[in-house]
């Protein structure tokens, strides 16, 4: 799908006819139907996916078939309804969240014009509050007594295949970024609604291929991308060699070795393609300057989890593989790299869904003998505390004049900051590894930072342009701070961030490249024997 | 039409108690049943409505976390935005339910050429949601007064101060103004801001008008309406209903009627609509838990252990020979394996 020059969406964004720049609907929402044409909605999900996902123990991905969004005709099962509001039932009574939220809502609009879909395609429907009424609706009419009694008058409206392609097109332009539950006065979060209606969605065959694919690649595989252990290994390997090339130093590390001390797990992505290649290379060499006991696995080597994006049985079965490894490996804690649902998952989720890990260690760094409390019971640290807590007790040996080609700013991933809590470690490793990084402006940073606008699972390349629009607020404030202080480096903790962003940037910004903050600590360790050639551009040097 | 048929609604209701109420033999049903059943309703139906939220379980720990958790011990927690503690989670929820916190946050965002996307703090509708809501409580509790003999202090103490500026005779209270203006801006944006507009329901409109009526007859009560009135023949329903001996003494005109039946059916709706935010405020999962999911297992009732991840045994069997190729360490070696099969 070709996305619109640079120019035609900038004047698009500012001067179509959108309720983001003034204009209003003339009918009424609920009289709006959902029209898929290429590049508006991310491919179905192929039916061997779906089959492979459904034969698997413990999940339920029925109705596999050939279909298309774009056909009238979804091939939905014909009791689809029925399985739809038994669905939606079933719901209500398993998550307190979504009843409250279905409830509570008073549409005072606080929420609207905090999402990044909405400032950027100005689509009414992308405002958090009317995406969450095309299921309050539903649920007005089948399980209230007012909608039971008015229905439409009361809000309610019927279930229909048009409300159900809606819920697909929207359910599917939310990333589940929780900016809008930070302005909502109860709390409603957008990612609850999101959540539900895509494992409503699932109950009747209804998914993306971008989510289902990784998500069977990473059950059989033990990553989204697919890789075979040999593969994963090589992938590795390779970034040991180049830094062997770049700074003299050999890179000790292993796979799949029992009685490691510590298991370390990152994304997949951060092995196989760039930027996120030298974000894994800064923590080989980390690790190296430290000689950690450490193992990579094979098994478990996805550090993030498209199971959030499909449903919460999924989200389970695959995270499940980070305890049973460490478990298999008898580590004593686990380290995760940098991610950002991956983090959401750990946090919120792991321990719940597949605790206690009793057989594990309350994590203890053993170089600077700090005890983990706030993971007493997960047993499982993040990379920038982990970092954060080496350079406070002088630990590492860093030369910030090695990043003297870098002038950063930094994204705060949306989990990490509202999911996690975790904002201030990357920015103390910021201030000492790289001179001068600066802020961008402060309704777009830390619990109010924008999304990259293709999280969950629509990092897909069919919807480009819907991507570059939903970005256009993180963009337009990193564009700030290159006006303004000449910045050429988007940091962050996060994997998908640093593909997307990268896309995000090459767009609106071009110049400004993307990388992970423990890119910019391998850029700044000395490490013992190095032999380090004129790196003038860090790790990404070409020599 | 949505905002018109409100209005509607409620000058039906408004001519139901107004001529209803001059039937002889009918105040008996507006001054007594009517007023019973509405509480009935309103408690009944405020009880159901938590106890089917609490029936439901929270099987995640999902706060919206605003600041900076807990970490290490030089790294300043957030503690009102970012709670561990018990204690500290009721502080977040203080500041919520009392001064609105995040609607605090609001910001106006506009989009201008280039493209560039501005972000404004915007308070109007924090404050005038203050100024309603604040109101709003001060004048039922004042209405305490009608209810409980002798008034006690602090109720009288509070009327004192409602009307210490001493406007007009009876002297104005300021609550009775604020909580019009409240209204008037929160009905206006409905009408005027394009966002809000295009998402109001009638279910939006309906409880501003109504309360609205119910004040403004309220007001004409008070300040306009007096002698139509008998306040002493009022004070004595409101207060045999209380006691469970009410009587209906003469003299108690329509306006009264018309404002006791608008408050019945505001009472008699409120749990069946959004107006249950009120409950609902305090059970939010993303602001009444702690973060500290990682440092005290979070227990979900229906978790089930039967989900279990693709085995390490299954995968080795795909890729052990592989494995054993690239030098990764296996559980079995292909010998074994094969001798197996």
């Amino acid at each position: 799908m070709a996305v619109a020059k640079l120019e035609q969406l900038a004047k698009s964004v500012v001067q179509g006819p959108s309720m983001a720049t003034g204009a209003v609907p003339v009918k009424d929402w609920m009289d709006v139907s959902a029209i898929f044409k290429p590049g508006n909605y991310a491919y179905q999900a192929k039916q061997e996916k779906v089959e492979y996902l459904n034969s698997q123990k413990g999940l339920h991905f029925p109705n596999a078939r050939e279909w298309s969004p774009e056909d009238e005709d979804w091939k939905l099962p014909e009791n689809w309804k029925e399985i739809i509001l038994k669905g939606l039932k079933e719901r209500l009574e398993k998550f307190r969240s979504l009843k409250i939220f279905m409830d509570c809502c008073v549409r005072c609009g606080a929420c609207a014009d905090k999402c990044h879909f909405f400032l950027g395609t100005g689509d009414p429907k992308n405002m958090p509050v009317l995406r969450a009424e095309l299921l309050r609706s539903i649920y007005r009419n089948d399980f209230t007594l007012g909608g039971k009694l008015l229905g439409k008058m009361a809000g309610g409206r019927e279930m229909t295949v048009a409300v159900l392609k809606e819920w697909f097109m929207y359910s599917y332009q939310c990333t589940e970024c929780r900016r809008c539950s930070v302005f909502c006065p109860y709390g409603i979060d957008t990612a609850e609604i999101t959540i539900i209606l895509r494992e409503l969605l699932h109950l009747v065959g209804v998914g993306i291929n971008w989510i289902l694919e990784p998500v069977s690649n990473s059950n059989r595989t033990g990553n989204h991308m697919g890789l075979q252990p040999h593969t994963f290994k090589d992938n590795v390997d390779f970034l040991a060699d180049d830094i062997e090339n770049l700074t003299g130093v050999k890179i000790n590390h292993s796979f799949n070795r029992k009685g490691a001390e510590v298991l370390f797990i990152t994304p997949s992505a951060d092995v196989f393609a760039e930027p996120g290649l030298y974000t894994a290379m800064g923590y080989l060499m980390l690790f190296e300057h430290i000689g950690l006991d450490y193992t990579w696995s094979t098994y478990a080597s996805e550090g993030g989890n498209f199971g959030l994006f499909t449903n919460n049985e999924t989200m389970k079965k695959l995270n499940g593989k980070m305890y049973a490894e460490a478990k298999r490996l008898g580590v004593k804690y686990i380290i995760g790299g940098e991610c950002g649902h991956m983090w959401r998952v750990v946090h919120q989720y792991m321990d719940t869904m597949n605790g206690p890990a009793d057989f594990l260690e309350v994590p203890k760094s053993p170089m600077t003998g700090t005890t983990f409390h706030n993971a007493a019971s997960t047993k499982m640290v993040h990379i920038s505390e982990f970092t954060a807590d080496l350079i406070k007790h002088g630990k590492l040996n860093l030369d910030k004049s090695r990043n003297s080609h870098v002038k950063a700013t930094f994204h705060d991933s949306c989990n990490p900051a509202r999911a996690m809590g975790l904002i201030d470690e990357p920015r103390y490793i910021l201030d000492h590894v790289v001179d001068g990084w600066v802020e961008m402006p402060e309704n777009t940073i830390r619990e109010q930072t924008f999304c990259c606008g293709s999280g969950t699972g629509l990092n897909t390349d069919e919807i480009m342009e819907l991507r570059m629009r939903s970005g256009l607020p993180r963009a337009n404030a990193v564009k700030h701070v290159i006006d303004k202080h000449a910045v050429n480096m988007l940091s962050c903790v996060c994997a998908i961030d640093r593909a997307t962003l990268t896309s995000l940037m090459n767009y609106w910004n071009p110049g400004c490249d993307v990388c992970g903050v423990s890119e910019l600590v391998g850029n700044a360790l000395v490490m013992e024997g190095e032999n380090r050639q004129e790196l003038t551009e860090g790790l990404r040097t070409l020599v | 039409m949505k905002y018109a048929f409100s209005f509607l609604a409620v000058i039906a209701l408004i001519l139901i108690a107004g001529l209803g109420s001059q039937i002889p033999g009918m105040q008996y049903l507006f001054g007594v049943v009517l007023p019973y059943l509405a509480i009935m309703l309103f408690v009944g139906g405020f009880v159901y409505r938590i106890m089917d939220w609490a029936k439901s379980p929270v099987p995640f720990s999902i706060p919206t976390t605003c600041g900076q958790g807990v970490s290490l011990d030089f790294i300043k927690q957030d503690k009102l935005e970012c709670p561990t503690k018990t204690s500290e989670v009721m502080a977040r929820m203080f500041l919520e339910i009392f001064f609105f916190r995040s609607l605090f946050r609001n910001t106006k965002s506009e989009l201008h050429d280039g493209p560039k996307i501005t972000y404004e703090s915007s308070k109007w509708l924090w404050l005038f949601s203050l100024i309603f809501h604040y109101s709003f409580l001060l004048i039922v509790l004042r209405h305490m007064r009608f209810f409980l003999e002798p008034v006690p202090f602090v109720l009288s103490a509070l009327e004192g101060i409602d009307s210490m500026l001493q406007i007009g005779q009876p002297a104005m209270y300021l609550t009775d103004a604020f909580l019009l203006l409240g209204l008037m801006f929160l009905y206006g944006r409905r009408l005027l801001n394009r966002h809000v507009k295009y998402i109001s329901l009638n279910n939006d409109y309906f409880p501003l008008v109504l309360i609205f009526s119910i004040a403004l007859t309220g007001i004409l009560m008070r300040y306009f309406l007096r002698t139509d009135i008998d306040i002493i023949n009022i004070k004595n329903l409101a207060y045999g209903l209380v006691t469970f001996s009410p009587v209906i003494g003469a003299k108690i005109g329509a306006i009264f009627y018309i404002h006791l039946f608008l408050v019945c059916v505001l009472l008699a709706y409120f749990p069946f609509s959004k107006l249950m935010h009120m409950g609902g405020v305090f059970m939010s999962p993303t602001r009444n838990m702690a973060n500290n999911s990682r440092s005290k297992r979070h227990i979900n009732p229906w978790n089930d252990p039967e989900i279990k991840p693709h085995s390490y045994a299954g995968y080795e069997d795909e890729f052990r020979e592989f494995m054993v190729d690239a030098g990764i360490p296996v559980e079995k070696e292909l010998t074994a394996a094969k001798d197996e099969a």
